[in-house]
């Protein structure tokens, strides 16, 4: 850049124009409008804009937010609330179980008593018959035994008396 | 200027890296006096335009969901209310419109800078020097204003002992009024630097066709020329957001320092 100096040198030219002080004026004249204008421009019209948005957009973040809690706590309120209606339930229908059982048990066991009661009063009333019959039986065996004994001694030609044969049959019998 | 003349009379390659700072008048071929309208005022116009059409228009739906020139509205006001908010302090936050503005000046002017055959505002000191001056004045006034004369313990570190105490606040109150020539030496020096060595190597980029320079010479520093400057040009765009950021931080920083002076 000797050519630069030399030149500058030769026309007594500064060789940076920064230090050209004739021009500061005009430079800082044009800054200061320039910053005046920008300024006037970002605060009283873009900044606070800006500002207006992001807070309105953090204002709906917020409530969207605060809005999905309190969802949740509902949630968590109507699960609650559904866990207990799910145990009271349950407790309710063991109650009922339990109380139904033991109503069962108890109809069941007054019949069962009752039917033994049947059973046994029946089946007295069957021996009784039966013993009737076995009774009988063994009447109706004497009389056709002794029947048959004195047909017997008959064809045997002998006499027989009645009482002989019956009191003969009889000690067979016990025998 | 009269080194164009001059340069393109060596018949070689044709240095002008500086020439792209040169305000001109637009309208006519006068003198720049304080009220006309340089090609500065021009881009400095087209700053203020890209910053209506990104924050004004791309706002303008307030849309709970954005779209995407919402989205990057959006953006760039979180980015810098965080900033302020974080590295400044919560109390800081009513400079927000202001910290946003320098932010969004610096970082448009130091993009559109970038466009090729453009005039970068950014790196001018009578640029810088004024931002950082504001930024300056700007922190000192709150701080007296806020802390009265507790600001002062800004300068007194009660943390050093005793007899230190006297040597860090002469050390203190340079680093204090030092602030404002780093603050803007750095945009205007880092953007001027750049731009100036893409010049340069644009410069070498004719080799190939400059008549004194052999071909075989040529066919190898062009492309290598043109290779920096596809580098640099990226590095550029990285060192335009970087130092629109930095200049913001650290206005962030020094308003702090105005706003809680304890050490």
């Amino acid at each position: 850049m000797a050519t630069d100096t030399h030149a500058a040198e030769a026309v007594s030219a500064p060789g940076m124009p920064q230090l050209d002080f004739t021009n500061w004026g005009n430079q800082i004249f044009w800054l200061l409008v320039t910053l005046v204008v920008i300024y006037f421009v970002l605060s009283r019209i873009a900044l606070p804009r800006i500002a207006a948005v992001l807070a309105e957009r953090q204002g709906t973040i917020t409530n969207d937010i605060a809005a999905a809690e309190e969802l949740k706590a509902k949630a968590v309120e109507a699960e609650e609330a559904y866990n207990k209606a799910l145990t009271d339930a349950r407790a309710e229908a063991q109650r009922i179980v339990a109380e139904t059982k033991a109503e069962i048990q108890a109809d069941l066991d007054a019949a069962t008593a009752k039917a033994d009661a049947e059973i046994s009063a029946k089946a007295a009333e069957s021996q009784k018959v039966i013993s009737d019959i076995r009774a009988g039986a063994v009447d109706s065996i004497k009389e056709v035994a002794a029947d048959t004994a004195k047909d017997i001694v008959a064809a045997l030609g002998g006499k027989a008396d009645a009482k002989s044969v019956k009191a003969a049959v009889e000690a067979r019998m016990k025998g | 200027m009269a080194s164009e003349a001059h340069g393109a009379d060596e018949g070689g390659l044709v240095f002008h890296p500086m020439d792209q700072f040169e305000l001109k008048s637009v309208f006519g071929d006068g003198p720049i006096g304080m009220f006309t309208i340089s090609n500065a005022t021009i881009w400095m116009a087209l700053a203020i335009i890209c910053v209506v059409i990104m924050m004004v228009l791309g706002s303008s739906r307030r849309a709970i969901v954005p779209g995407r020139a919402q989205s990057i509205a959006e953006l760039a006001y979180g980015f810098i209310y965080k900033m302020v908010e974080d590295v400044a302090g919560k109390d800081a936050v009513k400079f927000f419109p202001y910290i946003m503005t320098l932010f969004m000046f610096i970082v448009f002017a130091n993009f559109l800078g970038l466009i090729p055959m453009a005039f970068t505002t950014t790196a001018h000191f009578a640029v810088t020097v004024v931002l950082a001056l504001l930024v300056f004045l700007t922190v000192t006034a709150v701080g007296f204003i806020k802390n009265g004369t507790k600001f002062l313990a800004l300068f007194w570190v009660s943390s050093a002992p005793l007899a230190l105490r006297p040597v860090l606040a002469v050390i203190e109150i340079i680093s204090y009024f030092v602030r404002p020539v780093s603050h803007s030496i750095r945009l205007a020096g880092n953007v001027m630097a750049g731009h100036a060595v893409i010049k340069v190597f644009a410069a070498f980029a004719a080799a190939l066709v400059v008549k004194e320079i052999p071909t075989a010479v040529g066919a190898i520093v062009t492309p290598l020329s043109i290779l920096g400057i596809t580098a640099l040009y990226a590095l550029e765009v990285l060192v335009a957001f970087i130092q629109a950021y930095v200049f913001a931080i650290l206005t962030c920083v020094y308003l702090r320092d105005a706003l809680h002076p304890s050490h």
